[in-house]
């Protein structure tokens, strides 16, 4: 961890010294180390009731038609709805990222109407007093279907035989093309060139708690309270609000303790409705918990894409230009950001390179498979994978070293701010703010000993295969358009946060403290964060894309200088001193000795902090109770980049395909690190996340569309035993010049590039076999494939 | 048909009525608001909702309530040294956490914190049978539980951390 | 994601235990670890009317090791404490060395040997242990108790020898005789998971240093674990050095006919039993690899 440099726009140094900067243990722990935190399932409400979502068992059916009457017989079940009984509200899931022409036609409704379209899609919903006696009554509705055939991939829903939306006339839900340079210019005066077509398998973020729901209408207040919400909060709200008819502040979502999300999670999905929706029905609480099956078939998938990509470079291996095509597999139903994935994959093609002339068509494509979100990295995790073992390919061509052709080729810190183009539709040019590329990149090399690794050969001692892969990235973070802070002082001494980022394990209770701590010079024990309700603040837009401390941070941070500037315009009017002669120091106003030159101390003045001045506004004054309380909005005029490198170091079983991971590092600067212990978790965290998704994740479906991988014993993850060695370094080298704050998204740049090092690293290190690494995951079978493949082709030859 | 259980939880006794095929872990959770074990798959693979029963690290969604008649179950719950108030500082006084969950506290080694309960029952009996674990044996011992935020190694460090205070005992 | 309902019983003698089982048939399950039918049953995958609990039955959970190192395990014994028994580690190498590889800590915890190889999961480690050890099967049913040698007790997917009116109460794993070599490898997506392939085997070896017995199973390769038995064949009377291993392995697969799925085509798994086989064969056999019960 480098070490850190002052806040730009601090106000001088708490007792403890700065606590930005400071690796301090949360505050948020001892609840969740005690058992005492509350996830949604730990909530309780009187006369609670149970519901459980009958599902479609087929891909692809017409309803002919839903009995209910055993599952009503059955003691202890309170109702049933279907479509039928929404029919007169609902109305579909809406879009909320990347609303690209077209997609209107493949929206969900929260019921399936006539038609399922994947299976898992919610056909029905069964109240009952018990969960045990509600899952009994799932098999008790009676759901009468016609089977059709179903689309399972990309190529089968391009060619348009069979329609996933037979009114909407296609499976091609968007296509557009996005460009910068001169792509046919480039590419026709190239003197090399290479075209691949790649694959990124679909996966699950998985989430360790499932998604959950308690909504209760409360009939004094006349108010529908939804406990579970997670992500985006006062969007769903808005939504909600709309359907059942309500006024917004009659509708509030209350977070709990989050068990993780990664992006799928506090998406609006259609039991957002349909558990409320039942509450109100029957004027009780409603809870409902998703198992994990239900999890792997009803929560976002994310990350399947197929990618054609050429690159072009001049014969010293200086890039001239990517072109391609890029096919996102969206699943059944345009879902509240599904067109992100894609959309992001194209954006972020380029990666941090120069890379003068790209084009590239983006086909958004309908399938019938579980509707697609964002997942940690969007986009970025495919593209990067599909760019890297590209440039790979090029550098084998070329009889470059991997790392001498990216060197020629990042981008520099002379060339910053760089203007990376409108590769994405529905947003504006952008451009990457800060940084250097290739100090990140050589600083990643000398930490591996990257030539080191490379002299050791590429047969180890015992007969396995050593490969080395580099990938470098860049990250955006931090999108807009705004976050409100808002600080209140109480009397008793304690600094009241509120934020409408919402949290599900970051750590924001401790970070947020940590920001406002060292404007208001109070040390970090003394705030707590507000962030579990839309009653909080006016509005806010959430936490996706590492956007909380980015923006709701820098939201909070200017609070807090204005909370500042309102203490001292009020002790001076109270004092009657000029507020030129009023410092702050730990916490308390003071007088300035005057004339300064006398040398005299400041004298402390009473009331002078903001708890003294509380305590007036309890006693009724009332300018004392407008000095205690600041709001502010951060607006975002544009993102944020942070960038960095993967090195991977990995040894293959040619026998038995096993791959190990001996050595990996993600390097990434993110401008300033608030709590560098949290940072570094974050860091780690994504790296293993992403590594084991390489690997292992994989949610994989048989012809007839059935997920084949459907409880945790088939999909998998990483565990305790699968990578040891992993290793990460923040570097806090290029602070953001974007907010006050100098920060960058910590959260997504340790994932984003662990599939284009590893790939990179496992082809390296079977190159000598002739095998091709074109597809992912490096699952063992594949790996032995394709080395039985290489073996194949080189005995005919 | 329902059976009357008896049996001690975190050092307290029950008496209870349970339907057979409620989970201990439902138990826990429904019948005695021990809501701290957590439910990640319901069936044995997360480790979330791992509990000691007799001293064994066991998965509460495995064993029906009604197995756990006559034994010692001891949740999350039951680990700290002293019932911990999350509450204003002036009743809080020192967090009464146990050496392991004060270790998993310094080395960052939760996020979301829902697997955490099972990760610490897990390395409650790791620790208790093998005081000086070596990375790999940590690394086995909790291979039964899964976490997707902090990519383990925090918690391996914790782990053995934790291990090594309790060996050098309370003076070091 | 809860089960169905179900009547509970646990009796308190295998008497009991068998009545049980007699009365209610097809009806009822009987409940050792639970650490596989627990999660079938949550996930409606079966339902049966009653489950017979063998937790309580007296006797079940013995662990007894004779002075000539032959054993009898009783059905109920935990995995984990044939993990950790260390006198069995010294009279059984094979079974010791297999142990870690059995899923995890807290199902070890819960899950028996009599639960593991009545649930005939074609890839778990148990199965495949008992029947490189020639281990000898005790049922019990109404009509009283009979032997089945572990080779002829797995009869396919999930699929025993035991009827359904019958308990397997234990497991008699005959003296390791002196001279025997012992290996163990399998091949998971993960620790702890189950093999996509594996390999246990013991080989005799005679005091003029040639093999004379020989046992290598194959689990996670089909249905059932299955014996090698053009391996074992090749390797009677040639010497017990581990270069043997690679003149034998390519017979792994003669009429294997493997398993295939998502996580490993037949053609994967063929690939596997050669190398696997290979490996912990010359292991076994290598100069200074630890031979027979240790003393």
């Amino acid at each position: 961890m480098n070490a850190t440099a002052s806040v730009p726009g601090q106000h001088g140094a708490t007792a403890g010294g700065p606590q930005v900067g400071r690796a301090l243990p949360r505050t948020e722990d001892v609840r969740f180390l005690t058992g005492r935190a509350t996830f949604v399932d730990d909530l309780k409400r009187p006369g609670q009731l149970h519901a459980v979502v009958v599902r479609s068992p087929h891909a692809h059916a017409r309803i002919l038609g839903i009995d209910a009457t055993r599952a009503l017989a059955l003691p202890g079940v309170v109702a049933v709805y279907t479509w039928g009984d929404i029919a007169s509200i609902a109305q579909p899931i809406p879009i909320r990222l990347a609303p690209l022409e077209g997609f209107e036609r493949y929206l969900q409704y929260p019921l399936a109407k006539d038609r399922v379209r994947h299976v898992g899609e919610p056909v029905a919903l069964v109240v009952a007093d018990d969960r045990y006696v509600a899952e009994d009554a799932l098999d008790l509705v009676d759901v009468e279907y016609d089977t059709e055939p179903p689309v399972t991939d990309v190529h089968q829903a391009e060619a348009d035989g069979t329609l996933v939306h037979p009114d909407a006339g296609s499976n091609i839900a968007a296509r557009y093309t996005v460009s910068r340079g001169d792509p046919d210019g480039g590419f026709s005066r190239a003197p090399y060139r290479r075209r691949e077509t790649f694959r990124c398998h679909r996966q699950a973020a998985l989430p360790m708690e499932t998604r959950g729901l308690l909504a209760e209408f409360d009939a004094m207040q006349r108010v529908l309270r939804i406990w579970g919400a997670a992500k985006v909060t006062f969007f769903n709200r808005r939504w909600l609000a709309k359907v059942f008819s309500m006024e917004e502040s009659a509708v509030e979502l209350l977070e709990l303790d989050v068990g993780g999300s990664f992006g799928v999670r506090g998406e609006l999905y259609p039991e957002d409705f349909l558990v409320p929706f039942a509450a109100l029905s029957l004027g009780r609480p409603v809870k409902w918990i998703e198992d994990r099956r239900e999890h792997l078939l009803a929560t976002n998938h994310s990350r399947e894409i197929e990618c054609t990509l050429e690159i072009a470079c001049e014969a010293d291996g200086r890039f001239i230009g990517l072109r391609g095509r890029v096919l996102g597999d969206l699943g059944a139903y345009v879902r509240t950001n599904g067109g992100v994935v894609p959309a992001k994959a194209a954006q972020f093609m380029p990666g941090p390179y120069r890379m003068p002339d790209c084009e590239f068509e983006v086909l958004a494509l309908m399938t019938n498979k579980t509707p697609v979100g964002t997942y940690r990295g969007p986009g970025r995790y495919e593209a990067n994978f599909f760019r890297e073992r590209l440039i790979d390919l090029a550098a084998a061509d070329l009889g470059m070293d991997p790392a001498q052709i990216r060197r020629i080729n990042l981008i520099g810190p002379d060339e910053m701010p760089f203007p990376s183009g409108q590769l994405c539709p529905y947003e504006p040019a952008i451009e990457f703010d800060t940084g250097d590329y290739p100090m990140a990149f050589e600083r990643a090399l000398a930490e591996t000993g990257y030539g080191e690794m490379l002299k050791a050969g590429n047969v180890a001692a015992d007969g396995r295969l050593l490969g080395v892969g580099l990938a470098c990235f860049v990250e955006s973070s931090g999108a807009g358009p705004s976050e409100t802070g808002r600080i209140k002082a109480r009397p008793d001494g304690g600094i009241d946060l509120f934020t409408a980022c919402s949290a599900s394990g970051q750590g924001h209770e401790t970070v947020m403290a940590q920001i406002v701590a060292d404007v208001l010079e109070r040390p970090v024990e003394a705030f707590t964060l507000h962030h579990g309700s839309t009653t909080l603040v006016e509005f806010g837009y959430g936490t996706y894309h590492s956007r909380a401390v980015v923006v709701g941070g820098s939201a909070l941070h200017r609070a807090g200088e204005k909370l500042l500037a309102q203490g001292r315009a009020w002790c001076a009017q109270h004092h009657g001193i000029e507020p030129s002669m009023i410092d702050y120091r730990a916490g308390r106003f003071l007088r300035r000795a005057d004339p300064p030159a006398a040398g005299g101390e400041p004298a402390p003045l009473h009331p002078g902090t903001f708890a003294e001045i509380a305590a007036l506004a309890d006693a009724g004054d009332t300018s004392a109770a407008a000095a205690i309380e600041a709001v502010a909005v951060f607006e975002v005029k544009k993102r944020t980049y942070t960038y960095g490198t993967h090195v991977a170091q990995v040894a293959v079983d040619p026998e038995t395909a096993e791959v190990e991971l001996l050595r990996f590092l993600a390097i990434e600067d993110i401008g300033r690190a608030v709590n560098p212990l949290l940072v570094h978790g974050q860091a780690i965290g994504a790296a293993v996340q992403g590594i084991g998704a390489t690997f292992l994740d994989e949610l994989v479906y048989d012809d007839s569309g059935q997920l084949v991988t459907g409880t945790l014993a088939d999909y998998l993850v990483a565990t305790a035993t699968g990578f040891p060695n992993i290793e990460v370094i923040t570097l806090e080298a290029h602070p953001s010049k974007l907010n006050p704050l100098g920060v960058k998204g910590a959260g997504e740049g340790g994932i984003v590039a662990t599939g284009a090092a590893l790939g990179n690293a496992v082809a390296a290190a079977l190159a000598g076999l002739g095998v091709k690494i074109t597809d992912l995951p490096l699952s063992p079978e594949r790996l032995a494939r394709a080395m039985r493949e290489a073996r194949t082709r080189a005995g005919a030859n | 048909m329902t059976h009357s259980i008896r049996l001690t939880v975190n050092g307290k006794r029950f008496e209870q009525v349970v339907e057979p095929r409620m989970t201990l872990a439902d138990f826990l959770r429904e019948t005695l608001d021990l809501t701290g074990t957590h439910l990640g798959c319901e069936h044995g693979v997360c480790g979330a909702c791992t509990v000691l029963v007799d001293g064994r690290s066991v998965r509460g969604c495995l064993m029906y309530a009604v197995q756990a008649d006559g034994s010692s179950v001891v949740t999350v719950e039951g680990l700290a040294e002293r019932c911990p108030l999350n509450g204003p500082a002036v009743l809080r006084g020192e967090t009464g956490l146990s050496v392991l969950q004060e270790s998993f506290r310094e080395h960052h080694a939760l996020q979301c914190g829902f697997c955490t309960a099972g990760l610490l029952t897990t390395a409650h009996a790791l620790l208790e049978e093998t005081p000086d674990p070596t990375p790999d044996e940590v690394r086995h011992a909790i291979s039964g539980n899964l976490c997707r935020c902090t990519g383990y190694v925090p918690i391996v460090e914790a782990i053995l951390d934790a291990a090594r205070r309790l060996r050098e005992g309370p003076t070091a | 994601m809860k089960a169905a309902a179900f009547d509970y019983l646990a009796p308190r003698s295998l008497d009991e235990a068998v009545e049980a089982l007699s009365q209610h048939g097809d009806d009822a399950r009987l409940l050792a670890g639970g650490q596989s039918l627990a999660p079938v049953l949550a996930l409606r995958l079966a339902s049966p009317a009653v489950l017979i609990d063998l937790n309580r039955v007296e006797g079940l959970g013995i662990l007894e090791i004779e002075a000539d190192g032959s054993v009898l395990a009783g059905a109920m014994v935990r995995s984990r404490t044939l993990e950790l028994s260390p006198e069995l580690a010294r009279v059984q190498p094979l079974i010791h060395a297999a142990m870690p590889w059995v899923a995890h800590v807290q199902i070890r915890n819960r899950g028996t040997l009599g639960g593991s190889l009545s649930h005939a999961d074609p890839s778990a480690e148990l199965p495949a242990v008992a029947v490189a050890c020639d281990a000898t099967l005790q049922l019990r049913g109404p009509s009283g108790q009979r032997e089945v040698a572990a080779g002829s007790f797995f009869r396919g997917l999930f699929t025993t020898a035991l009827a359904s009116d019958e308990i397997l109460i234990g497991v008699r794993f005959p003296r390791c005789p002196a001279g025997r070599r012992h290996g163990f490898a399998e091949i998971a997506r993960r620790h702890g998971d189950y093999a996509m392939l594996g390999v246990a085997l013991s080989v005799d070896v005679d005091a003029a240093s040639r093999i004379s017995a020989a046992r290598v199973v194959l689990f996670g390769a089909a249905d059932l674990p299955i014996r090698a038995s053009a391996v074992e064949a090749a390797l009677i009377g040639e010497p017990a050095v581990s270069g043997i291993a690679e003149q034998v392995a390519p017979l792994a697969t003669d009429g294997l006919e493997p398993r295939s799925d998502h996580q490993a085509s037949a053609e994967y798994r063929r690939e596997l039993a050669r190398v696997l086989v290979r490996r912990t064969l010359a292991k076994a056999l290598a100069p200074g690899a630890p031979s027979g019960a240790a003393r």
